[in-house]
């Protein structure tokens, strides 16, 4: 087996170009799906507020502008092939040189404090990006660049619940966490869910299981059952678009589960707001 | 729907005339004014001192834009969550701020603040900020540009969508609106 030498430079150009395209693009997905709710949404003024959206989207890109001003922490999943040999310097600071780079090209907003329950001072560039990597088969990186606004992260939660509590304790816990935000994560949100695994690896579960496209059916029949029953549960809350009443709380509801301790079962919900930004590329 | 047309700075007859649910498009002057800002509004008040802009019957926006492309006014520029604000708007309302704009949820204390003082929250659509950009025609700096996107900016803006969420008759359209749409699963 050869080893394919990839240089950082090229990791650095590609996450620049993410970091712009990602945020001046909504994914067809999601506008397709903000269009699609606008034909079922009941409320006036969810079907108004739908509209604006589908409409800011389309100025967003055609202006190449930010879709919202929150332009995000980047996080950035990097899938490393086990035959790639980086070369020409240090993998992270790559990716957090593209990071400055595209979110000063891009007129991007920083939106990075440091000292965090201190002097909160902005890091003025975006960095430090999240870095997730994972190691893979083959001779390709793959890299993901999710721009996560504050408003909807700071609505999501970790629950550690009890085994005996079962599916329907971890159902109350989905739509619970999605009833408590209200309007405050900018719904229609798409909901992430992670169950299983350990405090650190659940959360991730339910970061990347917002990677998925909305629309999409989770492959284990099972699972995709259980994304449906949530979906309804939460789209009878009442919440609607901009949390101002209506039909259209979620747009999706993705879960990806693991394997737990047989005395734990981790629940994560990571609320991610209608303005569903990632891109990917593959070196 | 039936949108009413309003100028800010709000006088006390135009906040007793919105209602929660009404739809409005506000053109005049607003106030940019988010998190770090709010802190520091807050200890100049605390400390006697002059504020960097008039709060008589004074809107603030809560946002924080993402910046400006050389020849634009702004960059994008919607609303952020409202909530983080409320430790500190109770004290301006008392001082004469008779509007926000932000969105999503306020607590019992700014509720009862905009009840006794007179004052209105609106939402503007959250993740509209291209949207949004266009409808400001006026931007400029006047308070802490050092805090970047956190500073304090005088904005033009007309004919600016909003909602009027909350009423100073205790209207709360996140409740009323909810209550509509709610079924049991």
């Amino acid at each position: 087996m050869s080893v394919r030498e990839l240089d950082v430079a090229k990791i650095t150009a590609a996450v620049r170009d993410l970091c712009i395209t990602a945020n001046y693009d909504l994914p067809v997905d999601v506008y397709e799906a903000l269009k699609a709710a606008q034909e079922v949404e009941e409320s006036p003024v969810g079907r108004e507020v739908l509209a604006q959206l589908v409409e800011n989207a389309d100025i967003a890109a055609a202006d190449r502008a930010p879709i919202c001003q929150d332009t995000g922490l980047a996080v950035i999943f990097a899938e490393v092939g086990q035959d790639v040999h980086l070369t020409g310097g240090d993998f992270e600071e790559a990716v957090h040189e593209g990071v400055r780079r595209g979110y000063g090209e891009g007129y991007l907003r920083k939106s990075v404090a440091e000292e965090p329950a201190h002097a909160r001072r902005n890091t003025t560039d975006n960095t430090p990006a999240i870095i997730h990597t994972s190691i893979v088969p083959g001779d390709r990186l793959r890299l993901t660049m999710m721009a996560k606004g504050g408003g909807a992260e700071n609505m999501s939660s970790l629950n550690m619940l009890k085994p005996a509590q079962g599916w329907a304790g971890v159902a109350d816990a989905v739509v619970g966490t999605v009833s408590r935000a209200g309007s405050n994560p900018c719904p229609p949100v798409v909901v992430g869910v992670g169950i299983g695994g350990t405090i650190e690896v659940v959360t991730l579960l339910a970061k990347k299981a917002l990677l998925r496209e909305v629309g999409s059916r989770h492959p284990d029949p099972r699972l995709a059952a259980l994304e449906d029953e949530l979906l309804e549960r939460i789209n009878t809350l009442g919440i609607g678009p901009q949390g101002l009443g209506g039909r259209t709380t979620a747009l999706a509801v993705f879960i990806e589960e693991m394997p737990c301790h047989i005395a734990s079962m981790p629940v994560a919900v990571n609320v991610q707001c209608h303005a569903q930004r990632h891109k990917s590329v593959t070196l | 729907m039936a949108v009413k047309r309003i100028t800010a700075p709000l006088t006390d007859e135009a906040v007793r005339d919105l209602r929660a649910g009404d739809a409005v498009e506000i053109s005049g002057v607003v106030y940019q004014a988010r998190d770090a800002a709010h802190k520091r509004l807050v200890a100049l008040i605390e400390a006697g001192e002059e504020l960097p802009f008039d709060l008589q019957g004074a809107v603030v926006y809560y946002m924080g834009p993402s910046p400006a492309k050389p020849g634009n006014v702004i960059g994008s520029a919607g609303p952020t969550t409202s909530g983080r604000m409320d430790a500190y708007a109770p004290l301006l309302m008392r001082h004469g701020l008779k509007g926000m704009i932000g969105k999503g949820l306020r607590s019992a204390e700014v509720k009862q603040a905009m009840q006794d003082e007179g004052a209105v929250y609106f939402a503007a659509t959250g993740g509209a900020g291209a949207l949004l950009a266009r409808r400001i025609v006026g931007n400029e700096v006047i308070a802490w540009p050092e805090l970047g996107a956190e500073a304090v900016a005088r904005l033009e803006v007309v004919d600016f969508p909003a909602i009027v969420v909350m009423d100073c008759y205790g209207g709360d359209l996140y409740e009323q609106g909810r209550a509509a749409y709610a079924r049991e699963a």
